[in-house]
């Protein structure tokens, strides 16, 4: 056998074994797609979005008090979250610019946007959840709020320094002081990438689960008291799931619907947001 | 006027920035000052004791640290040549008519929330699982599975990105030498992208050790060191996530922050090893 041919042959192996892992994984992938599809479709029905929990083997259950507080517990964090991070990282691509505190700050952002989630339960365990004596929605938000905030700060530190300094120099030579630049010039040529990274941090963290675990509790009832425990989609479908009871497993799968349903959403809007501005 | 807005501007976005260091500061000590009844209590052999058994007041962590080094070599062990293959067919082999919508299927997957691989993990893997290798289906090879599973969607995009990065003029002047497809992957492509490739893979690595609710579902929380991959076991999240609600004494308590604080530790020296040897500053993951 030639030379040349040996690597004709090696060439086809590879290729084939490299398109069959593809299909695998791709396979896998949409296996889980499909069955959340399925089930999901399945178990959605008005009283999903009507009625609250109910003891298993009652018609009327559905995951309304889930679907509030995982809105409420995620928009607190949301509202806290995303005004720290974004002037958090203005500081770092206006003021710190290449320095060694932002380069820092940098660094560990970097690495906490990849650091278990349940380490973070643990710690607002100890100082919120402890201190109060009770588990509260307030304590799930702020969980939440620090997983948020290394990823708003870091997309906006992106997105800023994208802006194209010529601008920032053109409203300094108007006489603007550096606030009214930043807030008039350098935000308004970033809008698209900070709402995506918005966007983006509000799906990351409207999918956890560990850190609402010994956070925000759960309740199987509705309850729109922050100060007291507060259902979520995630932690729903974790207690749900694994019951033995079928029509309980059914809430589970329309909670892990509705939930991945959201997130790709907002993923989806995210990624048009970018491919908008970069089509112009 | 003006002058005073500034450095107030200036000066809260300092402040805020500032805090975050002060806050992840703030976790560790936290977490350590949580720590200390056990570490005192316990010392070295909470990490080489193979016994945890609250009701007598016995914190060894050594099962569940290896159950998370198990699962995690398990999941690295199917994913890596997996996400390897899914990236080659991505960015070399895939008509351009695929490659942008399976690509994009494959980030968007990446983004679904972890628990639902547990949930699909647990009521559609669990029985193939037990039909194949018998057991209960919920074993230490379960969990390794679906944390394969459900770190591949990542590992492949950013391998994909990788090898990306290679310029097309080297690849176009190995083809014109005559390489083939495979031929130019391994000589020019690999070489090129690998300190991207080694990044990406040990970051999936840092995130895979972390992960609570892709195992949690299957894995068993069993405190028990086996060899037996089909036996259940627990990994440190798991055991994390089924007790810290039912702890009821303060060296119970203590021994699970102890538990997150190494849990915290090992992922931040994984995650700083993918950063600042392989990955120093080209993507933000």
């Amino acid at each position: 056998m030639t030379h040349t041919k040996k690597r004709i042959i090696a060439n086809n192996i590879v290729m084939i074994l490299s398109t069959l892992s593809a299909l695998i994984g791709i396979g896998f992938l949409f296996w889980i797609l499909g069955v959340l599809v399925i089930n999901g479709v399945d178990a959605l029905s008005m009283t999903i979005f009507t009625e609250t929990g109910a003891p298993p083997g009652y018609a009327d259950s559905g995951l309304k008090h889930a679907l509030i507080g995982q809105l409420m517990i995620v928009g607190v964090a949301t509202l806290v979250g995303v005004p720290l991070g974004i002037l958090a990282g203005t500081y770092l691509s206006e003021y710190g610019q290449k320095s060694k505190l932002s380069e820092t700050i940098r660094d560990i952002s970097d690495i906490m946007m990849s650091a278990p989630s349940i380490v973070i339960g643990a710690f607002v365990y100890a100082v919120v959840v402890a201190p109060m004596g009770h588990f509260s929605g307030w304590a799930g938000s702020i969980a939440l709020t620090i997983i948020m905030l290394p990823i708003i700060l870091r997309t906006t530190d992106d997105m800023l320094q994208l802006v194209p300094s010529t601008l920032r120099e053109a409203a300094f030579a108007l006489g603007a002081p550096k606030y009214k630049v930043i807030t008039q010039v350098v935000y308004r040529g970033a809008k698209a990438g900070i709402l995506t990274g918005i966007l983006l941090g509000v799906a990351r963290v409207a999918g956890e689960t560990a850190p609402l675990l010994f956070t925000s509790f759960n309740d199987n009832f509705l309850n729109t008291d922050m100060n007291a425990p507060v259902a979520s989609l995630t932690v729903t479908m974790y207690n749900y799931a694994t019951t033995p009871y079928e029509d309980w497993q059914k809430l589970g799968w329309a909670a892990a619907f509705i939930l991945s349903m959201f997130i790709l959403s907002l993923n989806i809007i995210g990624r048009l947001f970018i491919m908008k501005k970069r089509g112009k | 006027m003006n002058i005073i807005i500034d450095k107030f501007f200036a000066n809260t976005t300092k402040l805020i920035a500032i805090a975050i260091l002060l806050l992840v500061a703030w976790i560790f000590t936290v977490l350590f000052q949580h720590s200390m009844e056990s570490i005192e209590a316990l010392g070295f052999d909470f990490i080489t004791g193979t016994k945890w058994a609250p009701n007598l007041e016995k914190f060894g962590a050594l099962p569940a640290i290896y159950g998370s080094v198990v699962s995690t070599f398990l999941a690295m062990l199917l994913a890596v040549p997996l996400a390897i293959g899914v990236a080659i067919f991505l960015s070399e082999l895939a008509p351009a008519k695929l490659k942008s919508p399976v690509g994009v299927s494959i980030e968007l997957l990446a983004a679904i929330p972890s628990v639902i691989y547990g949930m699909w993990g647990l009521f559609y893997f669990v029985p193939i699982v037990r039909d194949i290798f018998g057991g209960i289906g919920i074993s230490m090879l379960t969990a390794g599975i679906v944390l394969s599973i459900m770190i591949l969607p990542f590992m492949a995009a950013v391998t994909r990105d990788a090898m990306n990065t290679t310029p097309d003029i080297l690849k176009e002047s190995a083809y014109a030498l005559g390489g083939t497809k495979w031929d130019v992957i391994k000589d020019i492509i690999i070489p090129y992208a690998k300190a991207g490739i080694i990044g990406s893979f040990i970051l999936a690595l840092g995130r895979a050790i972390g992960e609570t609710m892709a195992v949690t579902f299957v894995m068993g929380n069993v405190h028990n060191i086996s060899l037996d991959l089909t036996a259940p076991a627990t990994s440190i999240p798991v055991t994390l996530a089924n007790e810290f609600t039912e702890a009821d004494s303060g060296l119970y308590y203590s021994s699970l922050f102890e538990l997150s604080l190494l849990l915290l530790v090992i992922s931040f020296t994984i995650i700083s090893i993918a950063k600042f040897y392989f990955l120093r500053r080209k993507r933000t993951a």
